[in-house]
């Protein structure tokens, strides 16, 4: 039980997200839940590729006395958080330009009155 | 947003040549130690916006137009697509690395086990990572400075 | 309280009862297993792509296809805002 503490770590994190995208009125606060999302399913990514005792995986003045592939992390995990955390950034900053659009246009950020003023 | 105090002006001005020097090391040293082009690119875009926020978005908007910032990241895109495609005409495989191992540039390859770092490694991927790191700092920067200059003026006309 | 509330509450127990149990069919922590594809990456890394450093030489000699999808990612998100905030001179 002690081993899976940290998938129940990430499974807590997406919970919040999703909570604050589902039950929440503000516009800015659905953002944020979608972030918190995104940050869970890096986590994720990242604790799949762990070895127990390892080191990272580069060559440059390793500690003395380590076995190269038995003893170092993953490194293909780490190599798709990369292209996952740009995505999250790329998606943030359109999210956020048409935030700001749809506030321009109606005056609120009030999730429950933009529904409502079809014009 | 306006600009802020003297204080903060001459505390950017000391801490943004700073943050740049650490951001270009840290792309330049990619292939030795923890880091690359996205981010380092990431870094120095940090420092660019922390001079955004010290001297306020109308005069940064005046002297830098979105326009030539949008041109260099096109640059940058175009460099790491013409590194690919020379990887294509000198060994038959598309993002070849046609480079390592062969006495030239970079050609030089290190000893297997634990060494110290020999910059002259790596092959045709430090070009790749100054070509990422330019198109990252060129487009954090454009998405900041557009967005910044866009909610300081009163109307927009579109 | 509105319907709404009440099937969005509905949906969020139906995803926690699924995410709960199927936390305890993944590997435990710390002990991947069989893994042959990393470890002829960290044994051949120095020979074939010449660098010290195994994560970017997977980002740009073993995978570097999934780079250029990331980078092409980066200019439409640009593309994009550059659209959004346009000005048109009347």
């Amino acid at each position: 039980m002690i081993e899976y503490i940290p998938y129940i770590t990430v499974v807590a994190m997406i919970f919040i997200g999703l909570y604050a995208v589902l039950f929440r009125r503000n516009l800015i606060k659905i953002v944020i839940g979608i972030s918190i999302i995104e940050s869970g399913v890096n986590l994720f990514l990242v604790i799949l590729g762990y070895r127990e005792g390892g080191v990272a995986p580069i060559y440059t003045s390793l500690p003395p006395g380590t076995t190269y592939p038995g003893e170092m992390v993953l490194p293909v995990p780490q190599a798709l958080t990369l292209t996952s955390i740009v995505i999250g950034v790329a998606v943030l900053a359109l999210m956020l330009s048409l935030v700001m659009h749809i506030y321009r246009k109606y005056g609120t950020l009030d999730v429950r009155k933009i529904r409502r003023l079809k014009e | 947003m306006s600009e802020m105090t003297k204080i903060v002006k001459t505390t950017a001005n000391i801490l943004f040549p700073l943050t740049m020097i650490f951001g270009l090391y840290v792309i330049a040293h990619g292939h030795l130690t923890p880091g690359g082009g996205f981010q380092g690119g990431a870094i120095v875009a940090s420092g660019c916006a922390l001079l955004l926020v010290a001297y306020g978005s109308p005069w940064v908007f005046d002297r830098i137009k979105e326009k030539r910032l949008a041109a260099f990241e096109s640059m940058g895109a175009i460099g790491f697509i013409v590194v690919a495609l020379l990887g294509l005409v000198f060994s038959a495989v598309f993002f070849g690395n046609f480079l390592a191992g062969s006495g030239g540039l970079f050609g030089t390859t290190p000893a297997t086990g634990s060494t110290l770092a020999d910059f002259n490694t790596g092959g045709v991927l430090p070009l790749m990572n100054f070509a990422v790191g330019v198109k990252v700092i060129a487009g954090l920067f454009v998405i900041v400075l557009v967005m910044a200059y866009a909610s300081s003026i009163k109307e927009w006309r579109s | 309280m509105e319907k709404r509330t009440i099937a969005a509450a509905v949906a969020f127990t139906v995803v926690a009862v699924f995410f709960l149990f199927s936390i305890f069919l993944i590997h435990p922590f710390g002990r991947p297993g069989q893994v042959p594809m990393d470890d002829h990456i960290i044994q051949h890394t120095q020979n074939e792509t010449g660098t010290n450093n195994a994560v970017t030489s997977v980002v740009f000699d073993y995978r570097g296809f999934d780079t250029l999808g990331e980078a092409t990612i980066l200019f439409s998100a640009v593309a994009g805002v550059l659209l959004i905030f346009r000005r048109v001179k009347s």
